[in-house]
């Protein structure tokens, strides 16, 4: 008997985005990130394309982090003190790009400032020759104060600046555009205010080719579900030819992941959980392998493993030949 | 998949005889799509023709039902390819691998240790399904004896991976009384297989090279009178399993096509290069019906059961967690007590910034039939009547002694009538939204 394999016809595309310049183009990368473009579901080969892989980001702070498991903070040790060397270390791991945050204040407690968070990106920039992100602490006043500086220290590099929201967008967009640089969007697991955010930033006039959207997600057993069909429904329509939904989707399982008691607290804990390190490696792992399948085009990570690991079966996934 | 009145009026003789007593077919096939008549009340049906509507009625993936001593399986019935279509209903089955090779006494405990897992996961007990007894030693004997072993250390349900007919019949030998899945018929052996799996009334795994060889096989064994098979489509590593087990999850669900209708068996630990709990994931999300694992590992173990819980949990209905109180950082009776609803992402937000800022804490969790904070509110399903009713229930005078209670800053309306409902105690309006819980208990709260 011959089995027909049954095809879906999709009309839609997702857009391509390029994060990153090199020289050629008025920056300074040494390798630029391309991402989007796919013609079917994720890794469908037989019935469309995928011209691009899921990239990988590691987050890295503006200095040493205070609450991080320490399981991640015995992993990349020294690297920690200083972001060039960190970024230079995730570079090392493997990582496509990275993804910077900036925090609320330095290291001594004091209000992170426009000067410092210059320095720091100018280090980065110098310490990796790959294409930057950069996101700021998380409350819109600071984030608008810090990320303004960032872009115009970094013109001409075309960072992924975020993070632009429902209630604070306006003045990333305008100094993405005025450094041209790209934005994150970012909203609430909701198809349809995903759409409508990435239809405000781009009346102000950002290219679609410059909007990266994160449709946000939870942590296995924290929410993943949600994310996980949110992504799903925006990838079917972008594919069913809705343009607004056809932005590259980012997603964060790294800081998902590693908030959790799971990956975060080794004592006290029920038996039945399991050996912590391996418990914390498989919990991101897990969280980042699911939105692959379900669409992601960025998943930023922080543990090294779990960078090896999710791209190991990314390349499983791209082998066409085999 | 379910014929539409006008398609099933098609299939009728559109004689409009009345015999059905319904005065035209078209009336009669609008009654049967709605399931109030029985096709048989048509006496001029063509064979054909309901040999297609019988088909068209039954689920497009057989429910495959396993039994051991105690403990069920249920897997198939899948009417959708993504979740948010409907749902996911029926978990696929995790299966821990075993084999008559291995010393008796090491593979008992083992037996025993994985029998015992369980693992609470927001008031959900999580356990792994069964074990996967494969006969390699070649030895029925042997087998059976290893099979028995395993029956004497877990009560739940098997799948008997034997390769010779001799070998399962000793199997099944084994296994009286439950209802294992019996692994498997192929090109070669499959009519001594089929007259085992029906004698001993078990559902049977096909396995096939390819979807054509597949196809043809299940034929066969339908012909021969099996209805309750698997299919083992022998589908390798990450890509390949995924391309087939989406191709027969499409056939069944969009195309109907009956040949490939069952539950896919699949070994994610047995394939090259692939790292097993990430291949048994996208088995998870992706298709798999039966997923046999090679290794038990509790940190492995527990965020596979968490993963096949979201993907199944049901999109219309949201996981709630157990109203109560819950402890967070070991609290004592001067801890701060927040209340919130028992929508799992609600509790999960708090306990988690409550847990993160480094605080000890009460929750108390109440019932809102797992809305979020505001859409309870709107619905009067979180207001001062049910918060002082839990906070009573749940005894949250005994654990704490300094009677305050921390509304979320979204309800602050309700705080008057709590303090009503609650004589003694003082209300307090917390912020609207998690993250600032730290910093404002840091403002507010003087342990």
């Amino acid at each position: 008997m011959t089995v027909e394999i049954p095809k879906e016809k999709w009309s839609g595309q997702v857009r391509e985005v390029t994060i990153g310049a090199t020289a050629e183009d008025g920056g300074t990368r040494t390798q630029t990130l391309t991402i989007g473009g796919e013609t079917t579901l994720p890794f469908l080969h037989f019935e469309g394309n995928i011209p691009h892989r899921p990239a990988l980001a590691i987050e890295i702070r503006d200095r040493k982090p205070d609450d991080w498991s320490p399981i991640l903070m015995e992993t990349w040790g020294e690297a920690m003190e200083s972001p060039a060397a960190w970024a230079k270390a995730a570079e090392e791991a493997g990582a496509d790009l990275i993804y910077l945050v900036l925090s609320l204040t330095t290291a001594d407690g004091e209000e992170n400032t426009p000067e410092n968070v210059r320095r720091v990106v100018r280090e980065v920039l110098d310490a990796t020759g790959l294409p930057l992100a950069v996101a700021g602490p998380g409350q819109a006043d600071i984030d608008n104060e810090l990320i303004v500086p960032v872009a115009e220290e970094a013109e001409g590099e075309r960072i992924l600046l975020g993070i632009c929201e429902e209630g604070n967008y306006r003045t990333i967009v305008a100094a993405a555009l005025a450094n041209n640089h790209l934005v994150q969007s970012k909203t609430p697991m909701d198809v349809n205010l995903s759409k409508q955010l990435v239809i405000l930033i781009s009346d102000m006039g950002i290219p679609l080719e410059r909007i990266v959207m994160d449709p946000t997600t939870g942590a296995l057993g924290y929410g993943i579900e949600y994310g996980y069909s949110v992504m799903e429904r925006l990838r079917l329509a972008a594919l069913q030819g809705d343009s607004m939904t056809q932005q590259p989707m980012l997603v964060n399982p790294g800081a998902e992941a590693w908030k959790v008691k799971e990956s975060k607290v080794g004592e006290g804990v029920p038996e039945s959980w399991g050996d912590w390190q391996n418990r914390a490696l498989e919990w991101e792992a897990l969280t980042a392998s699911s939105l692959v399948q379900s669409g992601a085009d960025i998943l930023i990570l922080r543990h090294p493993e779990t960078l090896k690991r999710v791209k190991a079966m990314i390349d499983a996934l791209l082998a066409t030949a085999a | 998949m379910a014929l539409s009145g006008l398609e099933i009026y098609k299939l009728l003789p559109q004689t409009n005889c009345k015999d059905c007593d319904f005065p035209t077919c078209l009336a009669f096939a609008m009654k049967l799509a709605a399931k109030q008549v029985e096709l048989k009340d048509c006496p001029h049906i063509s064979d054909e023709a309901a040999e297609k509507l019988e088909s068209a009625s039954a689920p497009p993936i057989r429910l495959i039902k396993l039994h051991g001593e105690d403990g069920t399986v249920e897997v198939g019935n899948e009417t959708v390819l993504y979740r948010h279509e409907k749902t996911f209903f029926h978990k696929p089955g995790l299966f821990l691998h075993v084999r008559d090779d291995e010393d008796l006494e090491a593979l008992k405990a083992k037996v025993a240790e994985a029998d015992a897992f369980s693992v609470d996961y927001v008031g959900i007990d999580l356990y792994l399904d069964g074990f996967a007894v494969e006969a390699v030693s070649g030895n029925a004997e042997n087998f059976k004896k290893t099979v028995a072993a395993v029956i004497a250390g877990s009560k739940k349900p098997l799948i008997l991976i034997a390769p010779e007919p001799d070998l399962a019949k000793a199997g099944l030998e084994a296994t009286e009384g439950s209802r294992p899945l019996l692994y498997a018929a192929n090109a070669e052996n499959w009519e001594a297989m089929a007259d085992i799996a029906k004698n001993a009334d078990v559902p049977l795994v096909v396995h096939a090279e390819n979807l054509d060889d597949m196809a043809d096989l299940t034929k066969k064994l339908q012909d021969k009178g099996l209805e309750d098979l698997v299919l083992d489509p022998a589908a390798g590593g990450y890509l390949q399993s995924l391309h087939t087990f989406t191709t027969l999850r499409r056939l069944a669900v969009k195309s109907n096509f009956r040949p490939l209708g069952f539950p896919i068996i699949s070994f994610p630990g047995a394939q090259d290069g692939a790292d097993e709990s990430l291949l048994t994931a996208q088995h998870i999300a992706k298709y798999g019906g039966f997923i046999v694992i090679e290794n038990f590992e509790p940190a492995i173990l527990y965020p596979l059961l968490v993963l096949r819980q979201n993907i199944y949990t049901d999109p219309q209905k949201p996981i709630q967690v157990k109203p109560g109180i819950y402890e967070i950082n070991n609290p004592t009776d001067e801890s701060p007590l927040l209340v919130t609803t028992n929508f799992s992402i609600t509790y999960f937000a708090i306990a988690n910034e409550v847990e993160s800022a480094g605080w000890p804490g009460w929750l108390l969790v109440t019932d809102a039939e797992g809305m979020s904070v505001l859409t309870a509110w709107a619905a009067g399903k979180f207001d001062a009547e049910r918060i002082a009713k839990d906070a009573k229930l749940f005894g949250a005078g005994e654990k704490v002694k300094h009677k305050k209670i921390i509304l979320p800053g979204h309800v602050s309306v309700l705080s008057g009538e709590l303090e009503e409902e609650l004589p003694g105690w003082e209300v307090m309006v917390g912020p609207r939204e998690a993250v600032d819980i730290g910093s404002y208990l840091k403002t507010v709260w003087q342990a």
